[in-house]
């Protein structure tokens, strides 16, 4: 039953890095996103740093989402995806093995350069290591969470606008936990809590997503 | 049917394997009703296909053929009626029995990236299936595609890339193969080789069942199955 799965997670993970492209808009994105705050808010740089936590975690939430718009399109339009629903595992298991495919190759790098731009947003210490730890716990569930809508707007026209408007309130407690974890840790306050919650957002999503991602794929097939 | 096998059996490739557990090796579908939205398809289809059998579907354009496959092999759910597999309902079956059956569809499965032997192996990967690289290059070289292994599949025609995901039905061990047109941009070469694997496949005991709009003469004698 593992194997299957290894199989799948090294194949989507060459695919995204040999397309490349997907990598970089992505992580360009993100950037470009978190630049145009300084841009509009002006530069002071006390007031930069107020907003830095929030900048950040809703341009990783916006590149999460517009990652996630083709997580199963090419599977779904060459036919891959009718393969993976025909196959031994349980198609929850594969859709897992997508997400994690997809988290690693596009949602870790977000991640990776999260205290860089932080720091450029006046973040310091043990600020940006919380902003990098909650990221860390909270991307997988926007992942998560995103797939979701991702597999039920397959095929729709216009699916990517249509997605964001079914997927984009669902991130409003991720976002909520992880901006605030990084605000009380601003506030040298006790911000344990609220990764601890991130955490169990985690934990919770991790087995019961994949079920519904699954469950949507095979509304799509049918 | 009980055809002679004088033919030698390809090399690389498992027999059917016996059911171990004595299950029936039959497909069955019970008093099949399918519709897409409002359009009521068919109804009241059924038939047991046993081993060694050949079921051809035919039918007029939006007759519901690729509906009716699709329902075979449990990708879509029948309004009323039931598909059993090894007496095993379609849309539950287990990992074994899942295995056991290889569907085609009208979309080849091939990733434009992968070279047709990367395809070929991801999608055994899949299947939990094992096969040596020799197996895998001979699979290819018989269906045609000696010397474009090693080619991305976005280089390779609309015939090579059927071949690609046909050269899958010499490698699998499963034993009920559900091809919807597999003829389509197929040369008449690759249509005889693919009638001759056919052919094979029910010698050894497995089943199949195709539909094309196609002329099928050079199959072994199929059971019909007209919708209209």
């Amino acid at each position: 039953m593992v194997r299957p799965l290894w199989t799948l997670l090294q194949r989507d993970i060459s695919l995204i890095v040999t397309r490349r492209q997907d990598v970089l808009t992505v992580v360009a994105f993100f950037v470009i996103v978190i630049t145009l705050f300084p841009l509009a808010i002006g530069p002071e740089p006390e007031k930069l740093r107020t907003i830095a936590p929030g900048a950040v975690w809703v341009a990783a939430a916006l590149a999460s989402l517009i990652s996630l718009d083709r997580l199963f399109a090419d599977d779904w339009r060459d036919g891959t995806l009718e393969q993976l629903a025909l196959a031994p595992q349980p198609l929850a298991l594969t859709a897992l093995a997508k997400v994690l495919a997809h988290w690693l190759s596009l949602g870790l790098p977000l991640v990776i350069l999260s205290p860089a731009l932080g720091y450029a947003l006046g973040l310091q210490g043990i600020e940006l290591a919380v902003l990098a730890g909650s990221l860390l716990l909270g991307t997988p569930v926007l992942s998560l969470l995103g797939a979701v809508g991702a597999a039920m707007t397959l095929g729709v026209r216009g699916g990517g606008a249509l997605m964001a408007l079914l997927i984009l309130p669902l991130y409003v407690p991720v976002l909520i936990l992880g901006a605030g974890a990084v605000n009380e840790a601003m506030f040298a306050a006790p911000y344990q809590a609220h990764l601890s919650l991130l955490g169990a957002l985690l934990a919770v999503a991790l087995p019961l997503l994949p079920l519904a991602i699954a469950g949507a794929l095979r509304i799509t097939l049918d | 049917m009980d055809a002679p096998s004088s033919e030698q059996p390809a090399p690389g490739r498992a027999g059917i394997r016996s059911q171990a557990d004595g299950a029936a090796m039959t497909l069955e579908a019970e008093r099949l009703a399918c519709r897409r939205g409002e359009l009521h398809l068919f109804e009241g289809v059924g038939f047991a296909l046993a081993a060694g059998e050949l079921l051809f579907v035919r039918g007029r354009n939006g007759s519901g053929k690729t509906t009716l496959l699709r329902t075979l092999c449990g990708l879509s759910e029948p309004a009323r009626g039931q598909v059993r597999w090894l007496g095993q309902d379609i849309r539950r079956l287990d990992e074994r029995a899942q295995r056991q059956m290889l569907y085609l569809g009208h979309q080849d499965a091939v990733k434009d990236e992968l070279t047709p032997l990367e395809n070929l192996q991801v999608h055994q990967g899949l299947r939990g299936e094992r096969s040596t690289l020799d197996e895998r290059l001979d699979a290819l070289e018989q269906a045609g595609l000696g010397g474009c292994e090693e080619i991305p599949a976005r280089y390779l025609s609309q015939g090579q890339r059927r071949r690609t995901a046909l050269a899958r039905l010499l490698i699998s061990p499963a034993a009920l193969w559900v091809l919807d047109e597999p003829l389509t941009a197929l040369d008449r070469r690759a249509v005889a080789w693919l009638f001759g694997r056919i052919a094979e496949h029910l010698r050894r005991g497995g089943l199949v069942v195709t539909t094309s709009h196609q002329s099928i003469d050079g199959l072994p004698e199929p059971r019909i199955l007209e919708l209209d």
